[in-house]
């Protein structure tokens, strides 16, 4: 967000725009008011052309150009290849020039093609036409030429051109339907309301006459946030100021449904609009095999600098014999005799360095990339994660984590809706402390009355029954539910329920209001709708009670609780407020607030979502006031959300407790299933949420988070008022560590059964105040203590969360000293910071909208689909990829460190061992294709075995098959096979007639190999070795790889046999065959010895192993002397 | 490059949206095909590696490699070789003289003789060879300098040499050809070889000097300008200078004019650079007349050398090698011993597995059941 606020801001500016207001005015209509009240600014605002595209036809070249070479590698390659350009180098600049260009190329097709299609999208959306209102009439516009001010008249089924205030529609009541699906994902149908004083305009001449301005905020990138105000003029009278919310808000990209026609104003157009601001693209994850390939790359290019600067060394001091720099057979010629010695040596080693460079393979990102974006499509393909009652499977957003999946260490999980179903249940209702329960089969068919209520405390007095209605008739009108004929509705239904005679659907943004709504309906009190404002509700005794609603004080998550104003049909004013037990007892005065608090917690631990209901009267005056106070802070344009918090904290006070609700959110299928393999798998599972902790710590038990033996820590405020929050630290500290101390790190060989594992639960208030940095220098550690209280509790309930917090917290941990890496996983908004902070942030595709999944790295339709994801999809990408780069900084090795040796044994003349073909065909098509196929279809170890045995994911913990160690062996396997590949081919033809009788050409000719032969035979070698190498470390051999490895040496044979144009290469292929098959074997030996004998030692217990171990190393040691 | 991709994901959302379109029909289409490869379910050989198939790889390639390797070796040390060097960097050998007094400039040659003795007698075709030491063919500056345009009969080239010749390009202004310091160094002493009757009578040996190139470079690579069988060959070099530390133009190097100018044998087989510094090239071959005498009998011999070429300034050594050949080529045992240490390691790592697995293995197997 604030870099996208920085950047309209530098934008602004650069663009010479002096008069930059925070606001601004709009006519509608383009007319000016009667009497200019105001001084007006005129601004400029950009037309309603949307720009998707990055390049025109013009800049394409240059800009791509310029945004492919900001990459390290492809500048490197571009260096590179001007260095050949410029001085006099071993290969021409054709080898370095055409991989370069290659993939330059491609990649600019690439994003030439897809800009292309975003033009096409473009120029059909800014073409496309629009109906605005001049001078009454309709007329047809092309979109682009939009400007803000026009009406637009909206039909059914259009799209919005812009982002537009909504005036007036067809519908009677002043509402339409909209879908925000290619906004956000949600198909389900939203009402947006039309401004009160505009909505009976409802023809084209009408709503031209309508004199009004326009105030509000320049556009900003939150789709949900919107503060305008408008001002009314009405013949000569002061302007009527009505505030703009965001339900006043059309956005562009949305599309109307359900309603013929609407009238409406523009206020952002073009690149304005809020979608167009949502482009922008989220800041880059990367992932830590890419973090650890980087710094390979780093020893790479010094690998690389210390073989050109030991080769320009060498030279000189070879060259400084006379006779070995000019023999008589190899004068230099004059210019290069008298050129400048300082000249000569940076020349030389920048040609060592060209000669060189193909040790940092340029093809290995095209490959990688390559990887992650098709084998991402596997993910998306995963029948296992289809969902068929949502109709979608896991959704992919960037491929570049996909190996990241199996490196987590930390699973951050929201509770509702991504560990629960959030399909809410109501289950009873306590109202001053006697309990309703609907009965449990209730189809709603037979409920009417009191039939199916179980009364357990049945002693309501007089009073008693006056309250329990009142209370009932809260839940009915303290709500943000709307009604749905079933006739209309045609989007995905949600909270269906067919209740009894009423074929009306609720429909919600809080699945909890949903179930309390339908709750009070098998209690007897239907709301049946909201007409004319107001709202009806049909009451036991089948009358219809009318309410008109004054006010509706929405709910917030900081506030966590909401409220209603209404006006009864006798005139009374009530406020009615639900919300959070901790937000309302505070602020209640009378009530029994002691029994419904002991029934509130009763259900919490019982895993049941609850909240509170109170109420008030107000006088008419008083409710005056209210609204004088709403209306001042609705009306600000600045601070908002803040001025209508304090109006709200204002006006919610003093209340009477009517009594609590509780409303049961089931578990996801297989969720305690999932937790326990993703524990199994050494992760460290958190769940943070904002429920209560009761309720959070009941969820965490049922989906097996902590377990009966689980010794439970608790860091919560409670404690924290006995104690201080030093002394409570310390002493959970001392509890953990007295355990953790003795046992040191056998718990990973998963032996100690008997250790009490530990689980942490920490709220939020506690959490800032260990998070928040004190004065003290003592208790500055406190941040310091927790971590390692955190490190050795096997689960952590974080409740109470807010949503910054629960960033903070994945932010703490990714940064505390071991950087582990962190995965949050949620459905709703509130996790969306978390999700966007994590390494893998992974969204569900939940009921809350499609907020998380559109912010995720992932998506996916459940939280059991969690499981394959991470436990087989990460795996293999983890593996596939860490062999990808391993082989491919092998290969390289392989087939440059000849090169290095030859210098030795041609006078460091830098003359190549291969020729230029081979040396550029070898990266881009001799070697790349098996790899790549190996690095997309390997699976070492079979996928039903992996989601078994969860204890699999702990081998690839912790970057395992990146380590140094391994790295340093794979190269040391290339230089050895290097080493082998160049001291073969030399010992073949260093002072012998290594020559072919070739009888296949004539009877008695006998040929001399030349220098190319003995590169040919090298360089043959290599990629039959190479390649054969992979074949042995491939375990999962389908028709595919057979296909693809021995098509790529044929290929290769083919190849050579037509560049060379060589008849005798069939003689010569017996050699290499013959060659290849030694080299192949003794290379690959010690990595063949190595995993049978990782084989046979995993059946040895530990003693034995070391002993094995020392054993062997020394025999591993003799064969490579050797 | 990936994130672009994203975007565009993106804009085809927005373009269904903008369509009006999708729903419950488009929801549908969503759900993944359930083919074998799109869900990794691929039939596929699995090979795992345990005891039980590495052991017996082991011993397998062991048990292949061994026998190969002493093939090899044995075929290696069937073929016969002599190898006499005639430098005459002691002052005891024959050419001392020679190499002591040789400068490019003397216009007289230097005869040397060097007496040797074949043990054993050369059955099949014998294959005489020349060798250099510490000869840099394959330098750079080296390699480079020729042009094969020019050798292929290009008549412009001819008269025009390549840059890359320099500064073998030119001669007193004229063109050289053929230009460059490959062609310019071309090997030119001459040797002779006679055989020594056991009455003390020399005789020669008959030394065939066609056929030892490259059928691909006589025919296709090399071309004198005007065609090959030109029988005025002087005419078509008129206008260019011989290179300039030769004695004779390169249309005297034979008067076969099948074997003259650019396709001449000795000089082709010269112009195929050398990989090492330490390289042999083949000079003539000596035909097997009948089949009851050996091509070379064992007996004493005296190679004549007519010493042109000068080594001594870079520390040189020149060699004269007489071969057979066999199906693998000439001598050369790397290779058998290669395999056969290779198979025996193989054995031999087998056989401490083999023990590890039987000493360690079972043991742990039974212990581990009752935990």
């Amino acid at each position: 967000m604030d870099c996208s606020l920085l950047r309209s801001l530098i934008n602004r500016y650069c663009a010479g725009e002096e008069n930059w207001v925070d606001s601004r005015t709009i006519y509608i209509g383009h007319r000016e008011p009667p009497s200019g009240a105001d001084v007006y600014i005129p601004q400029r605002y950009p037309d309603n052309r949307i720009v998707s595209s990055k390049y025109t036809f013009w800049n394409f070249v240059p800009k791509n150009m310029f945004e492919q070479f900001r990459r390290i590698a492809n500048f490197y390659f571009l260096i590179i290849f001007l260095v050949q350009l410029i001085i006099d180098t071993p290969t021409s600049p054709v080898t370095s020039g055409l991989p370069l260009f290659f993939v330059i190329t491609v990649t600019a097709v690439k994003q030439g093609y897809e800009d292309w299609l975003r033009h096409k999208a473009d120029n059909a959306l800014n073409q496309c036409p629009v109906h605005i209102i001049q001078h009454g009439k309709v007329v047809r516009k092309q979109s682009r030429k939009l400007q803000v001010g026009d009406i637009v008249l909206v039909k059914e089924d259009e799209t919005f051109p812009c982002d537009l205030i909504f005036l007036s529609s067809s519908r009677e009541d002043g509402t339409c339907f909209v879908t925000t699906a290619s906004l956000d994902g949600e198909s389900s149908h939203k009402t947006y309301y039309a401004v009160q004083d505009t909505k009976a305009f409802h023809t084209e001449q009408e709503v031209d006459m309508i004199n009004a301005t326009i105030e509000c905020e320049q556009p900003q990138s939150d789709l949900y946030k919107f503060v305008g105000r408008i001002n009314i003029h009405q013949d000569r009278d002061e302007p009527i100021a009505r505030p703009l919310g965001s339900e006043n808000l059309l956005l562009r990209g949305a599309t109307l449904k359900n309603t013929e026609h609407i009238f409406a104003v523009v206020i952002y157009t073009g690149m304005e609009t809020k979608m167009a601001l949502n482009y922008q693209s989220k800041s880059q994850k990367r992932s830590a095999v890419e973090k650890s390939m980087n710094t390979y790359l780093i020893v790479y290019l010094c690998i690389l600098i210390s073989k050109a600067v030991i080769n320009t060394v060498m030279k000189y001091v070879w060259q400084s014999d006379p006779n070995r720099d000019e023999p008589f057979y190899n004068h230099k010629t004059d210019s290069e005799r008298q050129r400048n010695m300082i000249l000569k040596v940076i020349t030389d080693f920048l040609a060592f360095m060209v000669l060189f460079n193909y040790i940092i393979p340029v093809s290995m990102y095209v490959t990688v990339e390559m990887q992650k974006f098709l084998g991402s499509y596997f993910i998306t393909w995963d029948d296992d994660m289809f969902d068929s009652e949502l109709g979608e499977g896991a959704l992919v957003n960037t491929s570049d984590l996909n190996e990241e999946l199996g490196q987590i260490e930390y699973v951050f999980t929201d509770k509702t809706g991504t560990l629960t179903e959030n399909n809410m249940e109501f289950i009873e209702c306590c109202v001053d402390g006697h309990i309703y329960v609907p009965d449990a089969i209730c189809n709603g068919q037979i409920l009417t009355g009191t039939v199916g209520m179980d009364m357990i405390d049945c002693s309501p007095g007089a009073g008693g029954k006056e309250q329990e209605e009142l209370f009932f008739r809260a839940l009915c009108l303290c709500h943000t539910v709307q009604v749905k004929e079933e006739e209309s509705v045609d989007g995905i239904k949600k909270g269906l329920h067919p209740c009894g005679k009423s074929s009306s659907v609720y429909i919600s943004s809080s699945p909890d209001e949903v179930a309390l709504v339908e709750g009070m309906k098998r209690l007897g009190f239907t709301y049946l709708r909201l007409k004319d404002n107001h709202m009806e509700i049909l009451n036991r005794d089948d009358d219809i009670e009318r309410f008109e609603l004054m006010e509706v004080l929405s709910f917030d998550s900081v506030r966590r609780r909401m409220s209603v104003i209404v006006k009864s049909s006798t005139g009374e004013y009530y406020l009615f407020c639900k919300g959070a037990d901790s937000s309302i007892f505070p602020r209640v005065i009378i009530g029994k607030v002691d029994q419904v608090r002991a029934r509130v917690e009763h259900n919490a631990v019982e895993g049941l979502r609850t909240l509170c209901v109170a109420y008030k009267t107000l006088a008419q005056d008083e409710y005056e006031s209210v609204c004088k106070q709403i209306n001042t802070a609705k009306l600000a344009l600045q601070d908002r959300d803040k001025k209508l918090a304090e109006a709200f904290d204002v006006i919610e006070r003093d209340l009477i407790l009517l009594g609590a609700t509780a409303v049961e959110d089931r578990l996801q299928d297989k969720a305690a299933d999932t937790i326990e393999s993703l524990q199994k798998a050494g992760m460290k599972v958190w769940v943070l949420t904002g429920d209560k902790m009761e309720t959070a710590a009941a969820t965490c038990y049922a989906c097996r988070l902590f377990h009966r033996n689980t010794q439970i820590l608790e860091l919560t405020t409670k404690r924290t008022e006995e104690q201080s929050l030093h002394d409570v630290l310390f002493d959970l500290s001392k509890t953990v560590l007295r355990h953790c101390g003795s046992l040191t790190r056998d718990t990973l060989s998963g032996l100690s059964h008997d250790v009490p594992d530990y689980g942490l639960i920490i709220d939020g208030a506690t959490l800032s105040s260990v998070m928040k940095p004190t004065e003290e220098g003592s208790s500055g550690n406190y941040k310091e203590i927790f971590l390692e209280i955190c490190r050795n509790c096997s689960a952590v309930l974080c409740c109470r969360m807010a949503p910054l917090q629960k960033a903070q917290i994945v932010k703490m941990i990714k940064t505390s000293k071991e950087h582990p890496i962190t995965l949050a996983i949620g459905d709703g908004a509130n996790d969306v910071s978390m999700i966007l902070e994590a390494h893998v942030g992974i969204g569900i595709m939940g009921k809350e909208g499609r907020q998380a999944a559109r912010n995720s790295d992932y998506a996916i339709p459940k939280f059991k689909h969690l499981k394959k994801m991470l436990l087989v999809h990460g795996h293999y990408y983890y593996i596939r990829i860490s062999e990808l780069v391993q082989y491919f900084f092998y290969k390289n090795v392989c087939f440059i460190f000849p090169q290095f040796l030859y210098q030795f044994f041609c006078g460091f003349s830098q003359q190549p061992l291969y020729d230029a073909a081979y040396l550029t065909l070898y990266n881009i098509s001799f070697t790349s294709l098996p790899i790549l196929l190996y690095s997309l279809i390997e699976q070492h170890v079979n996928m039903d075995i992996l989601k078994r045995d969860p204890s699999l994911y702990r081998d690839i913990a912790k970057n395992s098959l990146l380590r140094w160690r391994i790295f340093i062996y794979w190269t040391f396997l290339g230089l050895f096979d290097a080493v082998v590949f160049f001291f073969g081919a030399y010992f073949l033809f260093d002072n012998t007639t290594f020559t072919s009788n070739g009888q296949l050409m004539t009877a008695n000719t006998n040929m001399m190999f030349g220098n190319w032969t003995f590169g040919t035979l090298v360089f043959t070698v290599l990629v039959f070795t190479v390649t054969l190498k992979l074949a042995l470390d491939t375990q999962y051999w389908t028709w595919i790889n057979h296909f693809v490895i021995w098509g790529s040496l044929l290929f290769y044979v083919v190849f050579s046999l037509l560049w060379g144009g060589i008849i005798w290469y069939v003689t010569f292929l017996t050699w290499v065959i013959l060659l290849a098959a030694l080299m192949t074997a003794s290379g690959s030996f010690i990595m063949w010895f190595c995993s049978s004998y990782q084989a046979i030692l995993s059946l040895c217990s530990f003693s034995q192993k070391e002993e094995i171990v020392r054993q062997t190393t020394a025999f591993i040691k003799c064969y490579i002397l050797k | 490059m990936m994130a672009s991709s994203y975007n565009a994901k993106e804009e085809d959302g927005q373009l269904s949206g903008a369509g009006g379109s999708g729903g419950v029909g488009a929801a549908k289409s969503k759900k993944p095909d359930n083919t074998a490869f799109k869900q990794q379910r691929l039939p596929a050989w699995q090979p795992i590696l345990t005891a039980g198939t590495v052991l017996p790889a082991f011993f397998v390639i062991g048990l292949v490699f061994i026998p190969i390797g002493i093939g090899l070796f044995v075929t290696s040390n069937n073929i016969k070789e002599f190898e006499i060097d005639y430098t005459g960097i002691d002052p005891a050998r024959p050419c001392y003289n020679c190499s002591q007094t040789l400068t490019w400039n003397s216009t007289k040659s230097c005869v040397c003789k060097v007496p040797f003795t074949l043990e054993q007698s050369f059955e099949s075709e014998v294959f005489m060879y020349y060798g250099l030491s510490n000869f840099y063919q394959n330098h750079r500056r080296y390699v480079k300098s020729r042009d094969d345009s020019q050798l292929n009969g290009d008549a412009t080239r001819l008269t025009s040499p390549s840059k890359e010749c320099e500064p073998y390009r030119t001669s007193d202004g004229k063109p050289i050809a053929p230009c460059g310091a490959i062609a310019n160094s071309l090997f030119n002493d001459t040797l002779t070889l006679y055989y020594i009757n056991p009455n003390g009578t020399e005789s020669l040996v008959p030394l065939q000097k066609k056929g030892i190139a490259w059928w691909t470079d006589k025919n296709v690579k090399f071309r004198n300008p005007g065609g090959n069988n030109l029988n005025n060959i002087t005419a078509v070099f008129h206008g260019t200078s011989k290179p300039v530390n030769w004695q004779k133009a390169v249309y005297e190097l034979d008067t076969d004019p099948e074997n003259n100018g650019f396709i001449n044998e000795d000089f082709i087989v010269w112009m195929r650079t050398a990989a090492l510094p330490t390289f042999r090239k083949l000079y003539r071959l000596i035909e097997k007349k009948n089949n009851m005498i050996p091509t070379l009998q064992r007996g004493n011999y005296t190679l004549e050398i007519t010493y042109n070429y000068p080594v001594r300034r870079f520390d040189g050594r020149k060699r004269m090698i007489l071969s057979t050949i066999s199906w693998m080529g000439g001598k050369n045992p790397f290779l058998g011993i290669a395999y056969i240490t290779v198979g025996s390691v193989c054995f031999f790592l087998g056989v401490v597995l083999l023990i590890v697995h039987h000493k360690y293995g079972n043991r742990n197997n039974s212990a581990e059941i009752p935990n």
